[in-house]
């Protein structure tokens, strides 16, 4: 599996990474090598074999819908790189 | 008193020879003296650490204490300890004060543990060699010019220079028992849940799990009894009660079978490592093991399903970091998705930015099929592989690690040979088994790990195992000149 410059461009716009134009040919040879690795997968027919998405098969834990979360916004908001009125700041999204 | 096991440091505790203030001194002395030549703290917290020390002090005038009271231990910077800087190891969280405190950390605590600081790791715990961080390579110290192994790279390296006496890491495809192997100190990772994962940062949320290294089997023992136990805060996290560990520690191992998959003593490893990994297995003999001859046919397939699993869960858990609620914001952001792609583009180093496009890629419409079900499906035979061995033996041996420390800049250019170099371990954590390293010899001057693997929530055997091959061994002990 080989990728180049355009597939790196655009995979990284799905990711919203910005990658600068000097490495996207870096880019390119490294995650074509990892996709290789990869495809050894397809050495092995998983015909009819069940995906596992748990290692023990456990299903998930339900909880009562009650409200456990206490209010932390001024904490949480000390991390926020732009935060106003209890808000967080972004660019204009709307004209 | 920095070579003392746990055991040995409680009792001078108890005993009175040595407060814990006076502990936590001697080891905050030895973390400025060493630790910024092998770069392996990211944070130290020296005040915190003598209030907790005083408290821990308190709590043993007044015969409150257990056995992990006053103590001290860092934690892996991927643990988020309440008002303290967690940074996972990136330019991402060079700014995040954890609002909040992990179980592990919370429950180590509660236990009269006294936190020495926060150590280095690979950036978002992923990298087999910690070169990955943004605060710099951690060195290897047996040999300063080699990678201690990663992702819990510094926390390994903290135990063997006796920095401090034990540490915490976590272990998403080899995380814990690489860089223990590497840096000759014991390491244990538990069955997936056994530990809660709340408010450990995520990676691969199916694979990660906590556990502690150590100086000894005996005291990974005392720290994961507990780490340990059922946590509502973490959906995964097994409704299963804690053995004693210390208690199944000296049963003898008459009896005791072994398997020894062909798959791993195959052509591809390396004459010296097999013959350390020999020797560990007389030992064993010796006490009066079986040996069986084991085979774990998709051995080779671990690593190619391992990344697609691992970078796909990671794509989608650090989709979080967005550079609005929390962590790094680029400057002067032009509009939203500016902000978005700059923030995370020049927030994360080039290891991160690779797994989590490899990950959008396999998750991509279109590929789904073809890369994350087929790995799906490939753990499953992995899994039932394990399942099947488990029938005819009571643990799994072989190497840890291909080969033993390499040196720093040797694997960073090529990614691909970097995951290689943790084929044995992350078979494992595909199939959520637990498995320890701990050390069986040197090579080249440079420490070696026997990679024990047992069935599910059979920890209790693994630390019996492992402690009694370190009765009749003293490789556990060693500890590099420079740092005795």
């Amino acid at each position: 599996m080989s990728l180049d410059a355009d597939d790196v461009a655009k995979i990284a716009h799905l990711a919203r990474l910005e990658i600068s134009q000097d490495n996207v040919a870096e880019y390119a040879r490294n995650l074509s090598s990892i996709l290789d690795l990869v495809e050894q997968m397809s050495a092995v027919s998983t015909e009819g074999v069940e995906p596992m998405a748990h290692p023990l098969s456990l299903a998930q834990r339900l909880r009562p819908d009650v409200v456990t979360e206490t209010d932390q916004r001024d904490a949480f908001q000390h991390n926020g790189p732009q935060v106003e009125a209890g808000l967080y700041l972004v660019p204009k999204v709307i004209e | 008193m920095h070579t003392k096991s746990l055991a040995q440091l409680a009792q001078g505790l108890q005993a009175g020879e040595f407060t814990s203030v006076e502990l936590t001194h001697r080891y905050l002395e030895r973390i400025d003296e060493f630790g910024p030549d092998l770069n392996c703290f990211i944070t130290t917290t020296a005040d915190l650490a003598l209030q907790q020390a005083q408290a821990a002090d308190a709590r043993i005038a007044a015969g409150e204490a257990g056995p992990l009271t006053g103590i001290p231990l860092a934690h892996k910077d991927i643990f988020c300890t309440r008002g303290v800087r967690t940074s996972c190891g990136s330019r991402m969280l060079d700014n995040f004060i954890a609002p909040y405190e992990s179980n592990v950390s919370e429950q180590l605590a509660r236990a009269g543990m006294v936190m020495l600081g926060k150590t280095n790791m690979d950036e978002f715990a992923m990298g087999s060699s910690n070169e990955t961080s943004y605060y710099g390579a951690v060195k290897n110290p047996w040999n300063l010019a080699a990678v201690p192994g990663g992702s819990s790279g510094g926390s390994a390296v903290a135990v063997a220079a006796r920095l401090t006496p034990i540490a915490t890491g976590t272990d998403t495809g080899g995380s814990i028992r690489q860089p223990a192997a590497l840096c000759g100190i014991t390491g244990i990772k538990p069955t997936y849940g056994r530990v809660s994962r709340y408010g450990m940062v995520a990676f691969a949320s199916s694979l990660d799990q906590a556990g502690p290294m150590t100086q000894s089997a005996e005291d990974a023992a005392l720290v994961l009894g507990a780490m340990a136990g059922f946590d509502q805060r973490d959906s995964t996290c097994v409704e299963q009660p804690v053995p004693d560990y210390m208690a199944g520690l000296e049963q003898d191992l008459k009896g005791l079978r072994i398997g020894l998959p062909k798959e791993y003593f195959s052509d591809g490893l390396d004459n010296e490592m097999a013959r350390v990994i020999d020797d560990a297995i007389a030992v064993f003999r010796d006490l009066g093991a079986e040996l069986v001859e084991i085979s774990l046919p998709n051995t080779t397939l671990a690593v190619p399903t391992y990344y697609v699993v691992a970078p796909a869960e990671c794509s989608s858990n650090l989709s979080r970091f967005d550079g609005v609620r929390y962590g790094y914001r680029c400057e002067d952001p032009q509009d939203l998705e500016d902000l978005y792609k700059r923030s995370r583009g020049e927030g994360f180093g080039d290891e991160v930015k690779r797994r989590i496009m490899i990950g959008t890629y396999a998750l991509s419409a279109g590929y789904y099929d073809a890369y994350y079900l087929k790995a799906q499906q490939l753990r499953h035979l992995i899994s039932d592989d394990f399942k099947q061995a488990f029938e005819q033996v009571d643990v799994i041996m072989g190497p840890t690690s291909p080969s033993v420390a390499f040196n720093i800049g040797e694997k960073s250019e090529d990614p691909v040979s970097m995951y290689l170099s943790d084929i044995y371990t992350i078979a494992v954590n595909l199939a959520g088994l637990p498995g320890m390293s701990v050390p069986a010899g040197f090579i080249n001057e440079l420490p070696a790990g026997l990679q024990i693997i047992g069935n599910y929530f059979d920890e209790t055997r693994l630390l019996n195992v492992a402690h009694q091959y370190q009765q009749q061994t003293d490789w556990h002990r060693r500890i590099p000149e420079q740092f005795s």
